[in-house]
């Protein structure tokens, strides 16, 4: 008995570091979606995640936001949000200047929601430049959708409207 | 004394059991989750499409057919794609002489930022402007990088989204170049 009791200890305190760093290892390189998502430049608040938007989308109540995307052409092209405005890439003055145009005559209260999706959030070269774009103009309703990998695995797989064409 | 000895093994036994276990738990979650590698079973023949390269030279895919093609979708506003493009280079020039064909599309809106990238790397394989169609064909490019390694029967192989382990793309390509 007191033979089997020490089998059962050793067991676990081999168990316990194994499962440890194991663990440890998997958070390393598969952050959770939740802590990819802490981002200085967009604060948590702003960010939408798919669903709330698809249900905005489909309420019949509340105001409708603006929606822009501001990451790639070819790529708005393959499929979009339903009724989202392609403005221009958020990375380049080009794309930044054609936000600021499409904002001009827009009151700062405006509900805004911006959103790329051309590569993994952490990635993307877009979506920062465009949110801090808007914010610095004075726009404070202003969300941003987090696509975690890209507007493919993390909206269009998952069965959400879609838009074509450019 | 038989007691004690049947009781190591049980140890034994059990050790496995829980090292096993806190490696099947803990490691199999740790695989990057944009690294995919997909069940070659679930693609078919590589659609076959026909470009003008940035060299103006005419690309058609088929015409590759009797060499592994790893076919690249990417941009230049791209970073996850930027950091694969020297390797694939490297590939071509190593890999190129045993069958490898490396072939980028490019889905950038415009060409110049695409030709200035080429030359100042001096890209070694053909580079084509992509597009909606051209994603389409390919069961929808919806974010960057997509990298397809086909055989040299022209079959799909294997299939990445986002940002890969490069030596898994690297041991698949080795493995295709093996095959007749």
């Amino acid at each position: 008995m007191h033979i089997r009791s020490s089998i059962f200890q050793t067991a676990c305190v081999l168990a316990v570091p194994c499962v440890l760093c194991a663990s440890t290892y998997a958070q390393q390189t598969n952050p959770a979606p939740q802590a990819a998502s802490i981002d200085a430049s967009i604060p948590a608040p702003q960010l939408l995640q798919p669903a709330e938007l698809v249900q905005i989308l489909g309420s019949s109540t509340g105001a409708k936001p603006l929606i822009l995307q501001v990451g790639s052409h070819v790529l708005y092209a393959e499929a979009h949000v339903p009724g989202s405005e392609y403005v221009g890439a958020g990375g380049q003055e080009s794309g930044l200047q054609a936000l600021r145009d499409r904002v001009k005559a827009l009151k700062h209260d405006q509900f805004i929601v911006l959103y790329c999706g051309c590569c993994p959030w952490a990635k993307c070269p877009n979506i920062r430049p465009a949110y801090q774009q808007l914010v610095s103009l004075g726009f404070f309703h202003v969300k941003v959708l987090y696509l975690a990998e890209n507007f493919g695995t993390n909206w269009v797989s998952k069965g959400y409207p879609v838009a074509k064409g450019r | 004394m038989g007691r004690i000895r049947r009781s190591h093994s049980d140890l034994k036994r059990i050790v496995v059991l829980v090292i096993g276990m806190a490696l099947l738990f803990g490691l199999d979650s740790a695989r990057p989750a944009s690294a995919q590698t997909q069940d070659p079973a679930a693609y078919g023949g590589a659609p076959n499409f026909s470009r003008v390269d940035l060299d103006h030279k005419h690309v058609n895919l088929s015409a590759y057919r009797g060499k592994v093609v790893l076919l690249n979708f990417w941009a230049t506003w791209c970073a996850p794609c930027l950091s694969e493009v020297p390797r694939f280079a490297e590939w071509q020039q190593k890999y190129g002489p045993r069958g490898l064909q490396v072939v980028g599309v490019s889905m950038d809106d415009e060409e110049p930022p695409v030709r200035a990238f080429y030359q100042k790397h001096g890209l070694n394989y053909p580079v084509v402007m992509g597009d909606e169609t051209l994603g389409e064909l390919y069961g929808g490019v919806l974010g960057l990088p997509v990298t397809f390694l086909i055989d040299r029967n022209g079959k799909i192989r294997f299939k990445h989204e986002g940002v890969t382990d490069l030596e898994i793309i690297k041991s698949e390509i080795q493995k295709l170049l093996r095959r007749p």
